[in-house]
């Protein structure tokens, strides 16, 4: 690993046990997250995203679960690590910020004692040094009377001021990598841009490298350094921001950005990516996994072994079907023409 | 012409407690609103988490008792009739939830959820029943053997489908959307709201889209409300809101919104942080002592502002 790398994932697959046998949510992703940036992961629901995170943390359930493939940070490979060895690692050098933060925190414990909790696994300090570093961060995450709040519980707290909880937590203990699943999801605008801010504020003192995983690319936009896009389980584009923005090549990339309702545009009509994603027994394991929902693309457009293509410097797609694609398909039209209104 | 008024709405919730149970205190969920819907037209109802835009929806519906207020459906007082099952009120004006998979009954057939409707409402026979399940499925692009599946069977998307399905089978006349799209992907939120639209074509029907997501509530709406604490703040077209925004509740809603594009990100943040120093230092011009709302004065035709000046702040 270089020195400037935190963690180097390489061709990981994480498979899940359906009746007796393993199917890949995860199959084969390799990614690189630096000091100081933030590496967005974005694709729509069940695509892997968050399995690549539980994977990543070692969250999942060992008897149904099938991780390949190495995960290195500092040398070691995660993916290879006892669960002693892990909580090690956990909480202390990475964390991770969850969606939900009501069913984050437990409910019958007190702020300050939750965030205190993991002082007390990773670091040799005090009770009382403990609840000074709890007060501090509370107050860093730009909560007010935290003397208050600490000896409060979670649901007396607003969603917004949960989740800040929820990343005080997170940082605590200074990590190194921090895994933030969907942190915003379910917070107001308002409150999603404080928490965004925040987020980067926090970053920037202590230079971490943060994995974002989100399906909103107004999120990404503000926030990410770099992007890799996740279809069925595939990474399928990877790129600069700028650059992603800018220049989408691949046609999943292509056509999510023409569904998302701009603001700043006024045409009636959304794209529709056509179909629907397999499910991960029916998931074709061969071929471009994109190519059903872009039937008029012809076949041979597709590779039979689907790489990723070096475009420009530092941008990556998979499959040259890309080069023969337009967005020509989303005028397909409805498909309940034959109703009357009778 | 509307066709529905809703004349100074109030739904408010005692907050019980003390010695006897009794009510201390109460909870001002709808704190006096008013709006008209006209035939074809979708009203945007923005603002964030607990201004109380779904118990308005609620509300109008007949699933909240109202306080105080009036609904007058075709110059008829329908505000306490609403739980009639002869109610034409009750026919024309039906409701699409958030939570698809919640509101749809997991024990039912999708043939029986979406003929409930039909069963209250309209009388046909079983036969003629079994053809407007089948066209209605049909219409939400759904293949004619779901009839006999369960809720569970079904995809995120698809499950919408089924509950805009339900809504529809009445032909109504407005349909209250709560968060419709809240809980779905971009692609599948995409394909629902597209078809929302081609059926509003096809129907003429009104929409009350409630949402906190902007950007959707601009592709969709023709008029749009931004409520906050149980008052509107700000009504007018889409023009009006997103072009020439005058309360600074809702400039700094409309600063919050993530950008669509990485360049100008630090322009933006400083805009975001200007707007809200603005907010806090003008506080007192939009919202009086006890932090409510003022009443809306008219600017322009279309576009009604709560400020006590409302020069001040503006273009």
């Amino acid at each position: 690993m270089k020195s400037n790398e935190l963690l180097k994932i390489a061709n990981l697959s994480t498979g899940f046990r359906i009746k007796d046998s393993f199917y890949n949510a995860v199959d084969g992703v390799s990614l690189t997250l630096k000091k100081n940036e933030v590496l967005a992961i974005v694709g729509e629901s069940g695509c892997g995203k968050s399995t690549l995170a539980t994977s990543i943390m070692g969250l999942y359930d060992p008897h149904n679960t099938r991780v390949k493939g190495d995960i290195l940070f500092q040398d070691k490979n995660l993916a290879a690590l006892s669960d002693e060895e892990m909580n090690e690692i956990r909480g202390g050098q990475i964390s991770i910020i969850f969606q939900d933060p009501l069913s984050a925190l437990n409910p019958l414990m007190r702020i300050g004692e939750q965030i205190e909790e993991g002082l007390l696994y990773h670091t040799k300090l005090s009770k009382a040094e403990r609840k000074n570093r709890a007060l501090e961060l509370l107050e860093q995450v730009g909560i007010r009377q935290p003397e208050r709040i600490i000896r409060q519980f979670p649901h007396q707290l607003s969603g917004g001021m949960r989740q800040r909880v929820i990343i005080a937590i997170a940082v605590s203990c200074k990590p190194k990598i921090i895994i933030a699943d969907e942190p915003t999801t379910a917070l107001d605008v308002t409150i999603q841009a404080q928490i965004l801010d925040l987020l980067i504020e926090l970053q920037a003192e202590t230079e971490a490298g943060i994995i974002l995983i989100t399906h909103d690319l107004g999120v990404v936009a503000e926030m990410a350094d770099r992007v890799a896009v996740m279809y069925a389980g595939e990474i399928i584009e990877e790129a600069e921001v700028e650059e992603l923005f800018s220049n989408p090549k691949h046609p999943y990339t292509r056509s999510l950005f023409h569904s998302i309702p701009q603001l700043n545009s006024n045409s009636d009509r959304l794209n529709v990516i056509k179909g629907i994603v397999p499910s991960l027994v029916n998931l074709p394991r061969s071929g471009c996994r994109f190519s059903s929902r872009i039937p008029w693309i012809s076949a041979e457009a597709h590779e039979k072994n689907p790489q990723l293509h070096e475009v420009a410097p530092g941008h990556f797609v998979r499959c040259t079907c890309y080069r023969n694609f337009n967005l020509r398909g989303k005028r397909g039209g409805r498909n309940y023409e034959l109703y009357t209104n009778k | 012409m509307s066709f529905i008024q809703i004349n100074n709405l109030h739904v408010h919730y005692p907050v019980r407690g003390g010695f006897f149970n009794s009510v201390i205190d109460q909870v001002y969920a709808v704190d006096g609103i008013s709006m008209e819907f006209e035939k074809g037209k979708t009203y945007g109802l923005v603002g964030e988490s607990g201004c109380g835009k779904s118990t308005t929806g609620k509300a109008i519906i007949g699933l909240e008792r109202i306080t105080s207020g009036s609904i007058f459906y075709e110059g008829e007082n329908v505000t306490n009739k609403r739980r009639s099952r002869k109610s034409a009120f009750n026919r024309d004006v039906q409701m699409i939830f958030q939570d698809s998979h919640s509101s749809l009954n997991p024990r039912k057939r999708v043939k029986d959820i979406i003929a409930e409707p039909i069963r209250n409402f309209l009388k046909l026979t079983p036969k003629e029943e079994e053809r407007k399940i089948s066209e209605l499925l049909e219409i939400v692009g759904m293949p004619e053997d779901a009839k006999f599946k369960y809720p569970h069977e079904f995809s995120g998307g698809q499950k919408q489908r089924l509950g805009i399905a339900r809504a529809i089978a009445t032909n109504p006349k407005l349909i209250i959307a709560d968060e419709p799209v809240s809980a779905l992907d971009l692609s599948v939120q995409a394909q629902v709201l597209n078809f929302m639209k081609d059926i509003q074509n096809e129907f003429r029907l009104s929409y009350l889209f409630i949402s906190h997501d902007l950007g959707v509530v601009k592709h969709m709406c023709d008029h749009i409300s931004i409520m906050y604490k149980g008052r509107f703040v700000e009504i007018g077209t889409k023009y009006d809101i997103y072009n020439h925004p005058q309360h600074i509740y809702t400039k700094r809603l409309l600063s919050a919104i993530p950008g669509g594009s990485p360049i100008g990100r630090e322009k933006r943040k400083r805009e975001r942080i200007r707007v809200e120093q603005h907010y806090k230092a003008e506080h007192k011009n939009y919202f009086d002592e006890n932090d409510r709302v003022f009443d809306l004065k008219p600017i322009s035709k279309t576009h009604s502002v709560a400020a006590a000046s409302i020069s001040k702040g503006g273009k």
